[in-house]
């Protein structure tokens, strides 16, 4: 590939720019990123549009890196243009690689969705019974917006993907790493997790570990945490052993549990599911009725388990169906 | 004949937007729309959630204001135990957020704003982005940039372990304090960063005060409105972007009012349209009136001129110095011009600096009572702060296992929605004329309208390399005959 500038588009679909943060986090990088490739398409930065990229010969792009989940038809229709342009797809972060924060989502109906944004809450228009529609009729002509979907989907649901990038957002080292790979012609197995590492948070965490053996768990805010030891130990519900490193251990360094951004660990299909078996394996009791009550110190299990992953869970009410 | 011509999608937003502009039989803006197509849901899937939670859950609004979301949620979940915080952690995440403004607005003014100024609203489309601007003032500048930039974000990760998506503040106060090495560490960083401010207040007198075309612009242009301005303030009405009371002024400089965040919902209400996914929030006892300035509006905008409109001063004497001046360049205050906004954001981070400076100066920063376990779930708060790109309300009830029951949030470019449709309207009806074919030029003069207000659909345009790319399609009797579109670079 030296003998050229890679092809590269950019795209986001329903994200939070975290992603796009992350990339200019890399600093002088990005200069170096821009003299090795041509950014083809990339709405947040450059001049491309939907018809550039449609003119496109399939296959002309060397990468496509797209951040955020699929959410309405706009951000499906970009997903499998971009698929058909690019000879690589790479779904980048949390949002893209497991449906990310607004996977949760998919605990609510669109109803629900629309009911509270738009019928129920405290500062509406008195009387308000206004919906937003997908095509609506005025003076001058017609206005369409996309239509929101019921789900939340990842990108490889609606799409093949090549690769992963792990995180929310992805750490900047670990941007960096990929896009030197990428710039090299040096890369893994397709279908690979890349920017991170093979290990559990807890192998990285330099907390002092004794024993995991829990009679209480704690909320964040109910107690002052010894910050020299595991926050699982000590009762606070962190999901470090159940999810990939690669991140820096930043969550626990800055004396918050982990909350799985980075997905599961290598070899595992379901973190969440993971992360109750985990959770159950440590409570201190073999009185059924003990251990019921301990573990229902845990509020919103789902909440925790299927933090950055609701729409990768195999549990049932996830529907994949658009 | 009669035709549309659609900007889709407008790009460097935070999200996705698109402007859909009706032309009458001579070629003459007949109407124009402003629309968002994008709805997350957040206000619902919050729900059901232990409420600390929330201050890690929010973040995910935006990527470029996580801090913003971060401290909002954190307030309201204050309230929701009490309201008892440990006062060392006040100042903490206020040292927090000041770092947080200079990131968000180091990048908006550089890679976003510049490129219309350094380069020229009108000048090749090509050049007209973040590296035209380093290829216009040397790489030397540019690499000043790239640096303070990541500087302001240093300072967030070493107080609160992670700049994107904090996960640092709990009820009560903050996971993490300031050891003595950390705050040796910030020091520097906070020195260079007091100099970079006062760098690009320089900058922005040479190549934009410097230039009578842009001063005309500015003053002269179809970029103002007749509408009311809202922000934070504290005791002294002097601007503040984590704490006090939102103060709302007239374009004539007459309070109109001011509440504590508690109160917010009997000052402003939102209108919903059917043709976009985002509400338009109004003062609420005006009641809604459409989109209308003047006298009888009750629309107002929430961005870095109205924070400075709204205040009676800075809080700190280089700031002050700055606002001074900005006010006396501009005729006055209030100040309609709202490419003026760009100016402001700076003024605002000359601020920034001197408070990070006063905070490693505070013999108690680097104390250890950071946080208090609160005692008590009370069940219900709202959390406000100054967002780089507005008044941002996050307002939380829950049960009493601090089980999150609803939320209600009012997003910082909310607050400008309405703003932002009517002065798109307003420059496109002024720029675009009967018989002349808009061409790029005209195009970029319309992104300017929206692009003042740094939206929050805009978050990410902060990336490097900034450039908006637009496409126009000419409409004739349902048919697209001619689409416009800047060059690819």
């Amino acid at each position: 590939m030296a003998d050229r500038k890679l092809q590269v588009a950019l795209y986001w679909g329903a994200a939070c720019g975290g992603c796009d943060v992350a990339v200019l986090d890399t600093d002088a990088f990005i200069l170096d990123l821009a003299a090795a490739a041509d950014l083809r398409f990339w709405p947040i930065a450059v001049d491309g549009k939907y018809d550039d990229v449609e003119a496109m010969a399939d296959g002309e792009l060397d990468l496509a890196i797209f951040n955020g989940a699929v959410r309405n038809t706009e951000n499906q229709h970009v997903a499998e243009l971009l698929r058909r342009k690019a000879k690589l797809l790479v779904a980048f972060g949390s949002c893209a690689h497991l449906g990310g924060i607004p996977g949760l989502a998919n605990a609510a109906s669109r109803d629900e969705i629309f009911h509270r944004a738009y019928l129920a809450n405290p500062s509406l228009e008195e009387g308000n019974v206004v919906l937003p529609v997908t095509e609506k009729k005025v003076a001058s002509g017609t206005l369409e917006i996309p239509k929101l979907y019921r789900r939340v989907h990842k990108l490889d649901d609606v799409v093949p993907v090549d690769y992963y990038v792990a995180g929310c957002p992805p750490a900047p080292e670990q941007v960096k790493a990929v896009l030197k790979a990428v710039i090299s012609g040096k890369l893994p197995a397709r279908g690979s997790v890349v920017g991170c590492s093979e290990r559990a948070v807890c192998d990285d965490c330099k907390r002092r570990k004794e024993e995991k053996k829990v009679k209480r768990f704690y909320r964040p805010w109910q107690v002052l945490q010894d910050p020299e030891r595991c926050l699982l130990e000590q009762g606070i519900v962190c999901a470090g052993s159940v999810t990939r490193s690669g991140c820096g251990v930043r969550c626990p360094n800055s004396g918050m549990p982990c909350r799985g951004c980075y997905g599961p660990t290598a070899g595992v299909r379901d973190q969440g599911a993971k992360f109750i078996s985990a959770i159950a394996s440590i409570v201190d009791s073999r009185d059924p009725d003990e251990i019921a009550s301990i573990l229902g110190q845990i509020p919103d299990v789902m909440g925790y388990a299927y933090r950055f992953g609701l729409p990768a869970a195999t549990i049932p009410g996830t529907a994949r169906s658009l | 004949m009669a035709r549309t011509i659609k900007i889709d999608p407008i790009t460097r937003l935070e999200g996705h937007g698109k402007i859909q502009i009706f032309l009458d039989d001579d070629g003459a803006v007949e109407d124009c729309y402003f629309q968002i197509p994008e709805l997350r849901g957040f206000e619902r899937f919050v729900e059901g959630r232990p409420i600390e939670e929330l201050p890690r859950i929010v973040t995910r609004i935006c990527g470029v204001c996580p801090a913003s979301h971060h401290l909002a949620s954190a307030k309201a979940v204050d309230a929701c135990f009490g309201g008892q915080v440990a006062p060392l952690a006040l100042k903490l995440r206020d040292m927090y957020y000041h770092a947080h403004f200079i990131h968000s607005h180091i990048a908006h003014f550089y890679a976003l704003a510049a490129p219309d100024f350094v380069c020229g609203p009108g000048c090749d489309p090509a050049q007209r982005n973040i590296l035209g601007v380093v290829a216009k003032v040397g790489l030397a500048i540019g690499g000043k940039v790239i640096e303070a930039r990541s500087q302001a974000q240093r300072i967030q990760t070493i107080l609160g372990g992670r700049s994107t998506h904090p996960v640092w503040c709990l009820p009560g106060g903050v996971s993490k304090g300031l050891n003595d090495g950390e705050l040796e560490e910030i020091r520097p960083l906070v020195a260079n960063l007091a100099d970079f401010t006062q760098f690009s207040l320089r900058l922005f007198r040479e190549v934009v005060l410097g230039n009578p075309e842009y001063v005309d612009l500015i003053l002269n242009g179809p970029y103002t409105l007749d509408v009311h301005n809202m922000g934070l303030v504290d005791a002294d009405n002097a601007v503040n972007f984590y704490d006090g009371q939102v103060r709302v002024v007239d374009f004539e400089g007459h309070e109109i009012c001011k509440y504590a965040p508690a109160d917010y919902a009997r000052y402003v209400a939102e209108h919903v349209e059917p043709w976009t996914y985002l509400k338009f929030p109004y003062l609420k006892q005006r009641g809604w009136q459409g989109f209308k300035e003047g006298r009888d509006t009750s629309l107002y905008t929430a961005t870095p001129l109205a924070r400075l409109n709204v205040a009676d001063r800075m809080a700190t004497p280089k700031a002050q110095e700055a606002y001074e001046e900005m006010f006396a360049t501009l005729g006055g205050k209030p100040c309609k011009a709202l490419l003026a906004a760009h100016w402001a954001r700076l003024v605002e981070m000359v601020q920034n600096a001197e408070m990070l400076q006063r905070y490693c100066d505070d013999p108690d920063i680097t104390e250890r009572d950071y946080r208090i376990v609160p005692d008590r779930i009370t069940g219900e708060g709202v959390g406000i702060v100054e967002a780089m790109r507005g008044t941002l309300t996050h307002h939380y009830t829950c049960d009493e296992n601090g089980i999150c029951t609803s939320a209600n949030l009012i997003v910082g470019t909310t607050n400008n929605n309405a703003a932002i449709h009517m002065v798109t309207r307003k420059v496109a009806a002024t720029m675009i004329k009967p018989g002349v074919e808009p061409d790029q030029g005209i195009l970029n003069l319309v992104e300017m309208a929206f692009r003042s207000f740094d939206p929050c659909f805009s978050c990410a345009t902060h990336s490097l390399p900034g450039r908006m790319p637009l496409e126009v399609a000419l409409i004739q009797g349902g048919e697209v005959t001619r689409t416009f579109r800047r060059d690819p670079s």
